[in-house]
């Protein structure tokens, strides 16, 4: 049975509440957004998501997340094709972004 | 940090999700050009393949020479609530330029040349208006690297074909 049926979850498949995550839920995440595993680059933008979150309240920016995660943003949309900003969020646990950018 | 009144999902997810847009930027005021990046920016974001054609005065957001000096409008636009004979002050268009830069910074929204870099690094692609680029007498090394090619507006239709188009 796979822990993440058993978490609360957005219609948009968000957690509801960040203190359900764990890293076994981080892989079912991904697999369901179609990535099929984490690497370590992918694990530094997730843990970057997911600390900014925690310390702030929102999720960084596009810009924010290209220039301090440690990935660039043309790294970041190989790892993330559908949207690195909105699925490390997922990955991470974390409500969906809120801004534009 | 400011709480959105509301920022859940739309209330029905449409049943044909927008899969590609072609925005042409036909302007090249600071408030005609940003609405277009925020647009690419955020098709990318959301996953949606993204075309930016830069036509007419557009192009100079994508222009070397020009492309870090882009002003707001500050005569013959009402939306500044200010008197026209002072929107024609010298020195007025760089002052609320400024400010509205400084607004945009705190949004974490980039200038415009790095923003049209991270465009361009999400993966859209960027085109200039081969009409425009001849009337002007530009050619190719007057435009940022990131600039794909000079395109007709042929290949343009072609190129948007199966998405939608914006027009700013």
């Amino acid at each position: 049975m796979p822990v993440l049926t058993a978490v609360a979850r957005t219609p948009e498949g968000f957690l509801e509440n960040v203190g359900d995550w764990d890293k076994e839920l981080a892989l079912e995440l991904a697999v369901e957004s179609g990535i099929p595993t984490l690497t370590d680059r992918h694990w530094l933008v997730v843990d970057y998501m997911r600390t900014t979150f925690l310390a702030k309240g929102d999720g960084p920016t596009i810009r924010t997340l290209g220039k301090e995660s440690g990935v660039a943003i043309k790294e970041l949309y190989l790892l993330f094709p559908k949207g690195p900003a909105k699925l490390a969020a997922k990955i991470a646990g974390i409500p969906k972004p809120h801004g534009c950018i | 940090m400011t709480t959105p009144l509301s920022h859940g999902a739309p209330a029905a997810v449409a049943d044909t999700p927008i899969t590609k847009v072609s925005i042409i930027v036909s302007k090249g005021s600071l408030e005609g050009i940003y609405p277009a990046l925020i647009l690419a920016n955020g098709a990318r974001m959301e996953g949606i393949e993204a075309n930016v054609f830069f036509t007419f005065f557009g192009m100079d957001a994508i222009n070397k020479a020009r492309h870090d000096h882009i002003k707001v409008a500050t005569v013959g636009n009402p939306g500044l609530h200010l008197a026209t004979w002072l929107g024609g002050f010298p020195g007025m268009s760089s002052l609320v330029t400024a400010q509205m830069s400084k607004s945009m910074e705190k949004l974490d929204i980039p200038p415009i040349p790095e923003f049209i870099e991270m465009i361009a690094d999400s993966g859209a692609k960027l085109y200039a208006c081969k009409a425009s680029v001849e009337m002007f007498d530009l050619d190719r090394k007057d435009f940022i690297d990131q600039v794909d090619s000079i395109i007709t507006v042929g290949d343009f239709y072609q190129m948007a074909g199966g998405g939608q188009i914006i027009f700013t």
